[in-house]
């Protein structure tokens, strides 16, 4: 059904139809004049208009648009498909694998789901823009700590977005709406996705020096630097935990002289924390870097990401908090948040949220993911030790100490660009060409296979 | 070396505060309440037994309760357990995105068969006017917009937050509440060729007035003859007049015509599926090639805004689509939806002829789909706001989701109470 609003007519109709509206005689005026006109169409004998499209169709609005170049990330996957070898090994996939090589669904998850779908009562329709009001406290909570002075003082601005992207993009864009420097400072390197995230946010991208190939470890030297001579105000972009791609982080006494400087400096304090109980297996140590900031009584921004530690990578959970200096702040930080999302995909999705919600509301549930989230945690620390191990009963050239003293999914190896399409080719192990390995994507079985791999690539091209 | 040290052995540094103490964000001004969802608010804070809430833009059924479709039901106990919660590709699910271009386009359309769609998963119909959007700044830079007045609000804030400059069209005829066709034809030819223009396919929000199939005929002629590029954005297929293929039929039109055009898709109304942000922006192409190519492209846009879009919604809408059953089933409920809507047209225009009102409200029947425009004025509206606790946004747009067999003769007789009046004025001429 079109809807009757006007009525377009044809010849005969109008012939007859004494009480056509103005509009309606206008219409076949209009039709009569573009029948008589057209280049293109043809009127038949009724006087109704009947397109005939051209032979040669209009060249198409965006003709000169090229092919984009593959994702380096999610390249490495698409040619571990291809390969046939039976020893082939992806260690490029940022997803957590159990021993067997397969994705992990939380067995929490799993039960809030079934607790979800015998819930009647539930959210039926749009979430609110910012999101679920329960999975925003929750998440606030945990990044933040129980008790923290920042959400008893009703300081915090939290939002619910889709993961940690989402929440960076928000942030990027309700920082170029809002903020008056533009700037921010990334580490070099970074996650590959973070500069098109922060250019297409609103903001130019600079950088700090922050991987020391050298040790393996942190420039801190270079990096306090760097942030040392940033302009006032500028934005500073920190990995809260587990570095990625690196997996090198800060000491405990690095993040105070860090916390110093970019208080003294009067820079904004950017976290993105995808990592929080994954790195160490303790939600509270993995934290520590953002509450030290909070704790004195300083303004940040976090983006969380539930996407590695709940496993639930495909939901995009995530969430931004804008740690503000008052509450009136806040409030106001909270209602321009709404106006940046609102245009971009107007509310966020329920399902990975509420998940969330549920286990982090529940005793039990909370409890059971803490245990969970240690074993995949200890899993990656065990295959640190065994591959460290292994090449050290290999006598593999070179100090792999690093291997155990990163932390996370990754760890930036230092082999470089010829050395790891050595790998791939002679041993069928794909990963990203900055040398970066999810260990992650290792088990007891395969870590010889890395080790002689990485023996030979080493021997051969070091 | 220097600074480091002199970091970590400063003891005053624990004390160290912020080298400003009026923070960041003193500037920021609170932002204005969205308007639709004010009312929602009030009307929650509003204890009045009658109170009635016209406002909302999601469907409820005759007891006015949100409903959750049976075949969306069923899905959720389907895939439960089974979901493995992985990245979806950045283009999202491709087997939802293949059912969800067949749905828009006819399982057999040609473009289809010719593989000259590009297409991803969206967060629902404002994701996929956002990525179009985007994609329409960078590689048609020179390019704007042309919006229909009135238009749903949000496309505003959209095409506006994507830097693509806007220009209007005209679309509805307060005098009639009906469509401007013969201004809508005017603003079409005198916009420079190769203009973007925006068209809702079916359920004009908030007007509730669609053109005609013969109007749909005309303006895609028009388009052709000043090879304008038509986006439209679809968030009310099937559940317009209950036929998914009769609502697509402007599309199809088009399509026809061979013009080369782009579809926002959402499933956020016709599944229930609100929360879930689902939906699917389609560019069609000259050739296969060039579809492959503007779809690596539309994923380049997603990358930095979310990285891959939700999998949960996906599976929903895939599983419903693709199994026959399921899919007739669903056909069924969106059916009794939409007949539920068109039944209220008719009890509210009915109720009001009977009440005697000097006013015409054929217009009531005559539009379409969730949304009626009344023609009410602001003043009118807070007169039934604040006399008869009926909430609705002040442009006198009624959901007509909101109506029911319970509420709708009080409504009625609110809207006789403050229009009536307004005889005067029509006999004056100002309305």
């Amino acid at each position: 059904m079109m809807g009757k609003n006007s009525s377009a007519c044809s010849f005969e109709e109008k012939e007859s139809d004494k009480s056509l509206s103005v509009a309606g005689r206008r219409i076949g005026s209009l039709v009569r004049q573009l029948a008589a006109t057209s280049m293109e169409g043809q009127a038949d004998r009724d006087g109704d208009l009947r397109f005939q499209p051209t032979a040669g169709s209009a060249v198409s609005a965006f003709q000169h648009l090229e092919q984009a170049p593959e994702d380096p990330i999610l390249g490495v996957t698409v040619a571990y498909n291809k390969d046939p070898s039976p020893v082939k090994l992806n260690l490029g996939v940022g997803a957590y694998r159990t021993e067997e090589g397969k994705p992990l669904v939380l067995d929490v998850v799993r039960q809030a789901e079934e607790l979800l779908i015998q819930d009647r009562s539930r959210y039926k329709e749009y979430i609110p823009i910012a999101g679920l009001v329960e999975f925003n406290k929750l998440s606030a909570k945990l990044i933040l700590g129980d008790g923290s002075p920042a959400i008893g003082e009703k300081r915090v601005a939290t939002a619910q977005c889709l993961t940690g992207t989402g929440s960076l993009r928000v942030g990027a864009e309700f920082l170029s709406k809002h903020y008056s420097q533009h700037i921010i400072y990334i580490p070099v390197p970074t996650w590959g996705n973070h500069p098109k995230i922060f250019n297409l946010g609103g903001l130019s991208v600079k950088t700090y020096r922050y991987y020391d190939p050298r040790t393996s470890g942190l420039d801190y030297e270079g990096m306090l630097e760097d942030l040392h001579a940033a302009p006032p105000g500028a934005i500073v972009l920190l990995h809260a935990c587990a570095h990625n791609p690196t997996g090198v982080d800060p000491t405990q006494d690095q993040w105070e002289g860090i916390r110093q400087l970019i208080r003294l400096k009067g820079l904004l304090p950017f976290f993105d924390s995808a990592y929080q109980g994954f790195a160490s297996g303790s939600l509270d140590a993995d934290a520590y870097s953002v509450r030290l900031f909070v704790g004195d009584g300083g303004e940040c921004l976090i983006a969380q990401s539930f996407a590695k530690n709940m496993g639930l990578y495909g939901e995009r959970v995530g969430a931004l908090s804008i740690v503000c200096r008052s509450a009136t702040v806040a409030t106001r930080v909270e209602s321009q948040l709404k106006l940046v999302i609102r245009p971009m995909y107007s509310s966020p999705p329920i399902h990975g949220a509420s998940i969330v919600a549920t286990i982090l509301s529940d005793r039990n549930l909370y409890y059971n993911w803490t245990v969970e989230l240690k074993n995949m945690a200890d899993r990656i620390i065990s295959m640190r030790h065994q591959l460290y191990d292994a090449l050290k009963a290999r006598g593999t050239p070179g100090d792999w100490s690093h291997i155990i003293k990163q932390i996370g999914m990754f760890t930036f190896t230092g082999l470089n660009k010829d050395q790891v399409s050595f790998m791939t080719a002679e041993y069928h192990i794909y990963l990203t060409s900055d040398g970066r390995i999810s260990m992650a994507g290792l088990s007891s079985k395969t870590v010889p296979h890395l080790a002689d791999a990485i023996h030979a690539a080493v021997l051969r091209l070091g | 070396m220097a600074m480091a040290m002199a970091m970590s052995r400063s003891n005053a540094g624990r004390g160290i505060r912020l080298m400003s103490t009026s923070g960041w964000w003193k500037a920021v001004e609170p932002a204005p309440k969205d308007p639709i969802l004010g009312v929602t608010e009030a009307f929650l804070a509003d204890t009045d037994p009658n109170k009635v809430n016209v406002g909302v833009g999601a469907y409820r059924d005759d007891q006015g309760k949100p409903v959750v479709l049976q075949s969306v039901r069923e899905a959720e106990r389907r895939i439960l357990g089974k979901e493995n919660m992985e990245y979806l590709p950045m283009g999202g699910s491709v087997k939802m995105v293949e059912e969800s271009i067949k749905l828009a386009y006819g399982e057999n359309a040609d473009v289809l068969k010719d593989k000259r769609v590009a297409a991803v998963q969206a967060l629902s119909g404002t994701g996929a006017c956002r990525l179009f959007a985007e994609f329409q700044k960078r590689f048609r830079p020179e390019s704007q917009i042309y919006i229909p007045v009135p238009t749903w609000a949000n496309h505003h804030n959209i095409w506006r937050d994507a830097n693509v400059p806007q220009r209007t069209f005209h679309y509805y005829h307060p005098e009639t509440r009906g469509l401007d066709f013969a201004s809508l034809m005017d603003d079409v030819k005198n916009a420079p060729n190769g203009s973007f223009f925006l068209l809702h396919a079916c359920a004009h929000n908030p007007t509730g007035v669609d053109p005609t199939e013969e109007q749909w005929k005309e303006i895609s002629y028009q388009f052709k003859v000043k090879n304008h590029y038509p986006f439209f954005d679809m968030a009310y297929q099937g559940f317009a007049s209950g036929d998914t293929d009769r609502d697509a039929k402007a599309i199809r039109i088009f399509l026809e015509d061979g013009h080369q055009i782009a579809c926002a898709q959402s499933f956020a109304k016709n599944m229930g599926l609100y929360g879930q942000r689902v939906g699917c922006l389609s560019v069609i192409c000259d050739d296969a090639k060039q579809a492959v190519a503007v779809k690596s492209q539309l994923q380049q846009i997603a990358r930095p805004m979310y990285s891959n879009p939700p999998v949960h919604g996906a599976l929903l809408v895939y599983s419903i689509l693709s199994d026959p059953d399921l899919k007739a089933l669903w056909h069924k409920e969106v059916k009794v939806m939409a007949d539920r809507i068109i039944g209220m047209r008719e009890a509210l225009r009915g109720n009001l002829e009977n009440l005697g009102s000097p006013l015409s409200w054929n217009h009531v029947t005559d539009q379409i789909g969730m949304f009626c425009y009344s023609g009410m004025t602001p003043e009118q509206v807070d007169r039934l706001t604040s006399e008869f606790h009926i909430y609705l946004t002040r442009n006198g747009r009624i959901s007509m989701a909101g109506v029911t067999t319970g509420n709708v003769e009080y409504l009625a007789n609110a809207i006789h109470e403050v229009t009536k009046s307004s005889e005067k004025e029509l006999k004056a001429g100002a309305v």
